[in-house]
């Protein structure tokens, strides 16, 4: 475990902007995932790798840091899922997008997740960040501690707190927003991949006609028999250019929209968990005025540094939320936008080689009759 | 026996390949000749020409299913009985009676010559080029409950003076037209021509109708059951024997058609019945035959693989089919999560962004559905066309084997008789003796029909397979062709929508 250092230290010596998963190794049963960012001073580079583990190790650090004031209204840029070489498909349903293509949208993803924190006034300044992505050696495949803001840790009894009235107008706002936001964004991720899925499953239709077609050739001077074979060759190779469409249009829903789905889904769980880590704070300390109030004589005075330092705690909390929901309003609307732009413009540039192909395929049918 | 005296034409003359366009015209004469010459007539239902049939079916006026029957799928052994001439292979088809066949073919026309026999085609002077466009359209529902039935109008547009107007239609319901398949197959199946098959029953989808509920499986079973009745009756007008007949022009033209009741519903009992004795006529159709001509062997070889690799093709579509439709369901349900996405949404050109993605999702639902319809329309159905009428074509060959048999059990009686009476000379019994030579004459005529029979009908299918085989490959050019554009539109459509969209993505923020 690494000290927490108290002076002003050096932010992070590389480029924020610039970090990059750049490979993912299969090594057995573990996924490897090879980091490279570019330094700030020169023109230097650093090439780790590491694994989920190490990246768990990283959102550890970022969650425990109790000296950072306010600390609890951050919000988190989310982890994806644990990947897994021959994942089960509950696994893989969990992953959704990100487990599609070759663990590429993953990587991508594991790729945003340390851009954001880099990125990040209050984490970047972490040095859990600096070893990640320059210590050659793996950082520790220990867990740090309890992670205090483990949510499934948390008693059932806690989710009660998630519809506790808030004091302030702002707040309350903000939550049944996202409450709305997350359901209509979890739905609509995965009714995406149905899409996607199914868009997989036609493509591989078309890829079986076209080799049945292959079969269909047949051997022979007649010209019957010739003409035949012909058009089933020329069909076949029709049936193969659909599936690579199929197969495009699908790759091209994943990378953009798909991804951007996905992040925005994960990124207002986050805000989710934030605003509820602070709901808890001001239930905690709703509690500790009523107690102070009613405290007797004895214990008032302890009572009342209680009551003073939830204020203090849950006041801090309040400055940072207030911050970060105004930073993540921005960025996602950043976030959407360039999903979208990418989405329509890849899926503009495939239809519009296919047409070219299609209608190829056409004309040279039309001069073969 | 046949009236007409008339000498077989030698066996192998030469004949023009039949083009398609050429109209071959038959005098009633010449059908009856064709057919097997001296056997029994069967009684004969007034409603149909074929054998009778309506013995082997439950003659049940209480059932309620009269229209419909099981789904008979693709590869039931059914089919093969249901297709051919008649329920039972062990019923050698008969004669039809010239009261069946109306005066007019007789009639000489102006435009067309008579020919003396099925052998010679002449060219026409001036003969029509095909030109036939028949439609089936407008279904609509006829009756209440259990009763009820789809009427469907059949036009039917030409320039042909074969007919007396150039555009006709009539209301026909589906029975009507597998009445008229029942007819056309009980007299030119077991002569060798390939009769198209009629569209399959179905009592799932039939019953809905009746009931009456409006929903869109029912419109796609009218719709799908639409498209095979048109393109039934195509194939059957196409067919220029075919298009010559009484019943297919009695069909067409005249506003009243007698109901045809062969085609009610097998029970379980009649259908038993009829696979039992379909098993006994393939136990009997293990013949070993002499092939003398290797086109038959090599050409039933062929259709046997065209068979499996359309089946395979078949099922192959009918899975694309399947996940198109379950991705317009999606796109669809896609679309509906992103509107209230952007309904949810604050950021004003964020939101608008959404709501017009949701439209754009919409629009390529609609694409999806009709690339489903493509696929299933143009290829699936096709697909199942071919299978079936491939089976028709195996069915003609097997004809041809049983026809050979038949010869072949002639040949054999005859060479018994012919000892018998050998056996005869050495007795004193004159009038046995008489009664055998009288046999052996009336079977040697057998044996020569036999013989001119089984070179007939080996003339027919070698001239009906190749029309099938030019016919396949203009069919599947002209769907494929079909399928291309429709690809090239929707890639097209697809264009437009994306280009509508960017702008839209951009403006956010």
């Amino acid at each position: 475990m690494m000290e927490e250092v108290k002076e002003v230290t050096p932010t992070l010596s590389v480029h924020a902007d610039n970090i990059k998963v750049t490979e993912v190794l299969k090594e057995g049963d573990t996924l490897t995932f090879i980091i490279v960012s570019q330094k700030l001073s020169g023109t230097g580079e650093y090439h780790v790798d590491r694994t989920y583990d190490d990246f768990e190790w990283l959102q550890q650090h970022l969650f425990s840091q109790e000296d950072v004031p306010g600390i609890q209204g951050v919000i988190f840029p989310p982890l994806p899922a644990k990947a897994q070489v021959n994942a089960s498909a509950k696994v893989m349903k969990q992953l959704g997008f990100l487990g599609l293509e070759e663990w590429q949208p993953y990587c991508k993803a594991l790729e945003n997740f340390l851009q954001q924190i880099a990125a990040h006034s209050i984490l970047c300044k972490n040095k859990a960040l600096e070893i990640f992505l320059t210590s050659s050696d793996p950082p520790g495949r220990q867990r740090v501690r309890k992670n205090i803001f483990n949510r499934l840790s948390q008693a059932v009894v806690e989710m009660r707190k998630e519809s506790h009235k808030d004091v302030d107008e702002f707040f309350q706002t903000e939550r049944d927003h996202n409450l709305v936001l997350t359901g209509c964004t979890k739905t609509a991720t995965e009714r995406f991949l149905d899409v996607v899925l199914t868009e997989q499953k036609i493509a591989v239709a078309c890829g079986h006609f076209s080799a049945a077609l292959q079969l269909c050739v047949e051997q022979g001077e007649d010209p019957d028999k010739q003409a035949f074979s012909k058009a089933c060759v020329k069909l076949s190779e029709v049936f193969n250019s659909m599936m690579k469409n199929m197969t495009s249009v699908a790759e091209n829903n994943v990378n953009t929209l798909g991804v951007g789905l996905d992040l925005e889904s994960r990124y207002q769980e986050a805000e989710k968990e934030m605003l509820f880590r602070r709901t808890c704070k001001l239930v905690e300390l709703e509690t500790a005025r009523r107690n102070a109030e009613k405290a007797k004589p004895v214990k008032k005075a302890a009572m009342e540094e209680v009551k003073k330092a939830a204020e203090t705690e849950f006041d801090h909390i309040c400055g940072v939320a207030k911050q970060e929901i105004a930073q993540f309003h921005g960025l996602r609307v950043k976030m959407l936008q360039q999903a979208l732009v990418q989405w329509c413009e890849k899926q503009l540039l495939t239809a519009k080689e296919k047409a070219d192909q299609f209608d190829q395929h056409l004309q040279a049918f039309r001069g073969m009759a | 026996m046949a009236d007409t005296a008339r000498d077989p034409p030698p066996a192998h003359t030469d004949f023009q390949e039949l083009e398609d366009g050429e109209d071959l015209f038959l005098e009633p004469a010449v059908i009856q000749e064709s057919g097997p010459a001296s056997l029994p007539a069967e009684d004969i239902s007034a409603n149909s020409n074929g054998p009778k049939q309506d013995s082997l079916f439950d003659d049940d006026p209480e059932d309620l299913f009269a229209e419909a029957t099981e789904e008979v799928s693709l590869d039931s052994p059914e089919r093969e009985v249901l297709l051919s001439d008649g329920p039972s292979p062990a019923i050698t088809p008969i004669t039809p009676p010239t009261s069946v066949i109306t005066p007019r073919i007789g009639l000489a026309h102006d435009d067309m010559f008579t020919h003396s026999s099925f052998d010679e085609i002449e060219e026409e002077e001036g003969g029509d080029s095909f030109d036939m466009h028949i439609s089936v359209s407008d279904p609509e529902k006829v009756g209440d409950g259990m009763n009820a039935y789809m009427a469907y109008k059949v036009t039917t547009k030409t320039s042909m003076s074969l007919f007396k107007t150039d555009e006709f239609s009539v209301k026909r319901r589906f029975s009507d037209f597998l009445g008229l398949h029942s007819k056309l197959a009980s007299k030119y199946l077991h002569i060798g021509y390939i009769v198209p098959p009629a569209p399959e029953k179905s009592i799932v989808g039939m019953t809905k109708v009746k009931v009456g509920k409006e929903d869109q499986s029912s419109n796609e079973f009218v719709e799908k059951r639409r498209s095979a009745l048109e393109r039934y009756l195509m194939r059957t007008v196409k067919h220029p024997i075919l298009l010559k007949d009484p019943d297919v022009l009695q069909f067409l033209e005249s506003s009243e058609l007698p109901r045809a009741v062969s085609t009610q519903a097998l029970s379980s009992a009649g259908l038993l019945r009829m696979v039992n004795k379909a098993a006994d006529a393939v136990n009997k159709m293990t013949i070993k035959m002499n092939e003398s001509d290797a086109w038959f062997e090599e050409k039933q070889q062929h259709f046997e693989n065209l068979d499996v690799q359309l089946r395979k093709l078949h099922a192959s579509v009918e899975s694309l089919v399947c996940h198109r439709k379950e991705l317009s369901v999606n796109t669809a349900q896609f679309a509906k999560s992103a509107a209230m996405l952007g309904n949810s949404e604050d950021h004003t050109a964020l939101s608008r962004a959404l709501s017009q993605l949701a439209e754009v999702e919409e629009k390529i639902d609609q694409l999806h559905q009709d690339q489903a319809n493509a696929d299933f329309y143009l290829f699936s159905e096709l697909l199942g066309d071919y299978v079936r009428l491939i089976t028709a074509v195996k069915g003609v060959f097997d004809h041809r084997m049983k026809t050979w048999q038949k010869w072949q059990d002639s040949q054999l009686l005859l060479q018994k008789k012919r000892e018998a009476e050998a056996k005869l000379q050495f007795t004193n019994k004159p009038d046995k003796l008489q009664q055998a030579k009288d046999e052996i004459k009336e079977l040697e005529g057998k044996v020569q029909q036999g013989e001119r029979d089984f070179e007939q009908i080996s003339k027919t299918i070698r001239k009906e397979v190749s029309r099938f085989e030019k016919e396949r490959v203009k069919d599947f050019k002209m769907i494929i062709i079909k399928y291309l554009e429709s690809l090239v539109q929707t890639q097209q459509q697809l264009i437009k929508y994306w280009d509508a969209f960017l702008p839209e993505a951009k403006a956010i923020s």
